[in-house]
């Protein structure tokens, strides 16, 4: 199986993590990833509120790079993965705002025809393409004993998204159960993760970062999995901030799901990019898995 | 002879004039097409009025050819037949051209509109010259009828029928009659108990002389038409030998196999592998649920055969084919209730203390799995606080987009008794409000009076995610109060979804077997939806209850007893007329290839050993014309629809609109027509 791939720029830098590990994850589950040569921004969320013509226009361009050979695009990161969605949704139902974006194309000797590329999520495409089977198969460590708590945010559920039920997400739930985890209940699996609030109140923020650390908490997960760089960054990077606010005491690791999923393979933590999360996630991984084992290390 | 036409355009008040210029329509019809004596338009053609005026012309004009534009013909067909016949004109050389339907209701450009009307007028002209006059058929009205669904609104059709001395066939898919109104506690607004005032109903039933009551049986097939359709009836095997069976209840008692009971209980209860549905239930003969009968499952046990006083356990039993003759059919095959588990964000089957309103209906059953107490999952804790949320699967662009009726009501009865039977505060979250029918108003006001909570807003989630530790171990309902503006949680116990009515899984090919389509929502189809909502497109087919639609059980009753009604006027008739649509064959010219006989599929088509040559059976045959397009030596014709006609149609219908378009748009005017215009003067 083949699909092009779209880091987009979280993953270069804050979220590397996240990009080794689906590189290396994509690698074992016969996911051939092909990145595009020269992408560009997605637009994140400051494109589309401006204006869309210059959005869609931007995130085209990534969509016009796709080789003719490949007809799916693989894009991990949420918001990269709605923009892309939503561009060539907007480009096929406004048939005058493609034939605009496609004049824009132009000028750089691009064009799209919308609908051409299908835009996949990486869970979707492991929960459907790869599927239960061939996941169980390449089980080396099962996480058996790690209590984990499936993170979906808002962005890859929302209804014209369709990579996974837009109420009540369940395809990261099914994964980790393949991979021998206990996956915990976790109701606010598709709620807000504060998104850039925190750079306009923070106290809004916090106590929607402080709903999903407690939620975790209180259904006793070892562990907060995301798929969304955002997300993860909001509840890893300020769960200090939220403690000194709040007078509380988390101690959440929260890493992408691609990580642990990693692990079930038996893959090293080093290559899997542990590490770089700021609330530490090794000392409960070895604590319930026991230590990487050496030998048989891949 | 030239034929002589009449051509009548109605106006329909508005509803044609509003978008076709018909008096352009009669005006030109009057001046362009060959053979028409008389053109005329008018406010109303159906009024007594209008056919008046098209007896007088009959008689005055001699007319020998009738064309009424005006609405659908399944509207008027009937009246304008019938004012032919009376000016002694065959009926089936007037035919009717639908401008209401067809054209004006939808197009929004009048200059369009009145262009293909003219059209249309011409297709029908060109056609009912080669009409052929027609005698409908007398058919005997078999004084039989077949109800299939034994709930309230099929037990209320056999009763009606069965006390006015007819015989009803009762065929029912469960073990026992009742329906869901069996399951209830309670009925709104009257509050009385729904199995008191049903049951003797169903005893009725099943001990009516005039009843042949067949449950654990489902309808296979229909064929016939009205007056004398043939049905066949499969009787699945139950196991038991109901001649032999007493209902002492001694085979349930001892059966070692429990299983949880997922129809009657709603999942809340337990019944054996051989069970009658409930105590009271019509006929009380056990069925063997093969699925769970560990003798069907292992080969071993036959504790029932063994323990049975009468010997009436029958192992060996197989599903028995019956085939009956009936005149006239009521379908009353109810509704299934929507899955709440498609609507994930309110938990249910995820939050053990969600519950469907069937499940609820049950907790507050007497008879039911608590003795009638209202707990939560765990069977003991009596709840705090309940809330109902409204309009589960209905109203809702992404299920079903139709108001379910009954769940404002329920809802509201719901609230009753858990006011009634326990300390709990109870919240409402609706959108509307539409307690409509008698007595609903003032029972709304009651629960409102009681202290019922009532939050107008859609649900967005019933979560477990709490915020605050005073909400640990509480639901919490997600949901914007519109009235007040703003988000609220609420912390609950329990949560009742009220899931909506939806049709049967089967409803569509169920309808298909007996001749009737579906709504887009898959409810039935009435003839028409305010004047005639029992009866169905198909002649002798009625609809009762839920099926045509949700609805309540006093509408249940009145649409039950209502298709009764009709079908007593068809039995009273004796007799009744069927259209002579129907196919014959050239027997001289036949050569018996019989690939029509296998092709019909109304087994109309019999083959005459001795001549070699295939016959129609007139009584039988639908008219539908598969046979006439199949025949290859083209030697056998659908009356009423043969080639000269059709092509006749086809060739008027291509009247080319295209200058008349032209000219109109470019706001030329009509070139006078000085000739015709004298001769319009002059008739």
């Amino acid at each position: 199986m083949k699909y092009a791939y779209y880091p987009g720029c979280s993953l270069e830098v804050s979220s590397a993590a996240y990009d080794v590990s689906v590189r290396a994850v994509a690698e074992l589950l016969m996911i051939e990833l092909e990145e595009l040569d020269d992408w560009n921004c997605c637009g994140a969320t400051e494109y589309f509120s401006q204006d869309e013509l210059t959005a869609c226009s931007v995130i085209a361009r990534n969509l016009a790079l796709v080789e003719p050979r490949l007809d799916q695009l693989i894009a991990p990161c949420a918001a990269c993965y709605l923009n892309l969605k939503k561009t060539d949704r907007l480009m096929a139902e406004d048939a005058a705002m493609g034939a605009r974006v496609n004049e824009c194309l132009a000028a750089g000797g691009l064009s799209y025809q919308p609908g051409r590329v299908r835009v996949r999520h990486l869970l979707d495409v492991i929960h459907d393409d790869v599927g239960e089977s061939a996941v169980r198969d390449k089980v080396v460590r099962p996480l058996a004993g790690l209590r984990v708590a499936p993170y979906y945010g808002c962005q890859v559920v929302r209804p014209a998204a369709e990579a996974d039920c837009s109420e009540y997400p369940m395809k990261m739930d099914a994964l980790f159960t393949w991979l021998g985890a206990e996956v915990v209940h976790y109701p606010v699996k598709a709620h807000c993760c504060g998104g850039h609030m925190t750079q306009l109140s923070e106290p809004m923020a916090f106590e929607l970062i402080r709903r999903l650390l407690q939620s975790a908490v209180e259904y006793e997960a070892d562990l907060i999995l995301c798929m969304c760089p955002m997300c993860q960054l909001n509840m890893d990077a300020y769960q200090s901030r939220v403690n000194g606010f709040f007078q509380t005491s988390f101690r959440v690791p929260v890493v992408f799901f691609t990580q642990v999923c990693g692990l079930a393979l038996g893959l090293e933590p080093t290559r899997l990019g542990f590490g770089k999360e700021i609330v530490p996630a090794m000392p409960v991984l070895e604590a319930r898995l026991g230590a990487a084992p050496a030998a048989s290390s891949r | 002879m030239a034929e002589r036409l009449g051509i009548y355009v109605c106006h329909c008040g508005s509803n044609i004039a509003g978008t076709v210029d018909v008096e352009e329509v009669a005006r030109w019809a009057g001046t362009t097409i060959r053979d028409v004596v008389v053109s005329r338009d008018y406010k109303f053609m159906c009024s007594s009025l209008g056919q008046q005026m098209i007896e007088d012309d009959i008689g005055q004009q001699k007319l020998s050819r009738v064309v009424v534009a005006a609405c659908s013909p399944h509207l008027h067909e009937k009246t304008f037949r019938r004012a032919c016949a009376n000016a002694e004109l065959n009926p089936y050389l007037c035919q009717m051209v639908n401008l209401r339907e067809h054209c004006s209701w939808v197009s929004t450009d009048k200059v369009a509109a009145t262009a293909k009307a003219k059209a249309l007028v011409y297709a029908a002209a060109e056609r009912v010259k080669w009409q052929e006059p027609l005698e409908p058929m007398p058919v005997k009205v078999n004084p039989n009828t077949l109800v299939v669904g034994g709930g309230i609104a099929g037990i209320q059709a056999t009763l009606e029928l069965a006390d006015a001395g007819y015989h009803v066939y009762l065929v029912e898919r469960s073990p026992s009659i009742g329906g869901h109104m069996a399951q209830f506690d309670k009925t709104f607004p009257t509050l009385d108990c729904s199995a008191c005032i049903l049951t003797p109903k169903m005893s009725e039933v099943g001990q009516h002389e005039n009843v042949t009551l067949l449950t654990y049986s489902e309808l296979e097939e229909v064929s016939g038409s009205v007056g004398s359709f043939k049905v066949k009836i499969r009787k699945k095997a139950r196991y038991v030998d109901e001649a032999a069976c007493t209902g002492c209840g001694i085979c349930t008692e001892k059966c070692p196999r429990r299983v949880i009971d997922h129809d009657f209980e709603a999942g809340l209860g337990y019944r054996k592998a051989i069970y009658t549905p409930f105590p009271q239930a019509v006929p009380r003969i056990p069925v063997i649920d093969v699925a769970s009968c560990i003798w069907f499952d292992r080969g071993k046990c036959r504790a029932c055969e063994k323990l049975c006083p009468t010997n009436a356990i029958a192992l060996d039993q197989e599903d028995k084919i019956i085939e009956l003759e009936v005149g006239n059919v009521i379908l009353a095959t109810g509704w299934q209730l929507f899955d709440s588990r498609k609507l994930p964000q309110f938990g249910y089957g995820r939050l053990p203390n969600v519950f469907t309103n069937m499940e609820f209906e049950r907790l507050c059953n007497a008879a039911g799995p608590t003795s009638g107490k209202i707990v939560l999952r765990d069977g003991k804790t009596e709840p705090e606080s309940v809330a109902i949320l409204h309009c589960v699967g209905s109203r809702d662009v992404n299920h079903h987009e139709y108001c379910s009726a009954v769940c404002c009501m329920a809802a509201l009865k719901f609230g009753h008794l858990v006011l009634e039977k326990t300390k709990a505060q109870v919240y409402s979250f609706y959108i509307d409000m539409r307690p409509n029918q008698k007595g609903y108003e003032e029972f709304y006001q009651r629960l409102l009076e009681e202290g019922m909570h009532f939050v107008r807003g859609k649900v967005a989630e019933v979560t477990d995610a709490t915020r605050q530790p005073a909400e640990r171990g509480k639901l919490i309902v997600q949901v914007e109060d519109t009235l007040l503006g703003r988000q609220r949680r609420i912390p609950v116990d329990m949560v009742v979804l009220m899931g909506a009515m939806e049709p049967q899984p089967d409803a569509k090919e169920f309808g298909l077997k007996c001749g009737i389509s579906c709504s887009m929502a898959g409810w039935y189809t009435e003839r028409h939806p305010k004047l005639d909502p029992v009866a169905t497109m198909t002649d002798g087919i009625f609809i009762a209850g839920v099926c045509q639609g949700p609805k309540d059980i006093p509408a249940s009753v009145v649409q039950g007893a209502a298709a009764a009604a009709r079908v007593q006027g068809m039995i009273a008739k004796g007799t009744v007329m069927i259209e002579p649509i129907v196919a014959s064959i050239d027997e001289k010219a036949c050569s018996g290839c019989r690939i029509c006989n296998n092709l019909c599929p109304f087994s109309a088509i019999e083959f005459d050993g001795e001549k070699k040559v295939s016959r129609v059976i007139t009584a039988l045959c639908k008219g539908c014309g598969t046979c006439v397009a199949a025949c290859p030596a083209g030697v056998i014709t659908g009356a009423h629809f043969n080639n000269r006609q059709i092509l006749a149609e086809i060739g008027g219908a291509l009247w080319d609109a295209s200058p008349v378009l032209e000219d109109a748009r470019a706001g030329a005017d009509e070139p006078a027509d000085e000739e015709a215009e004298s001769a319009l003067s002059a008739r």
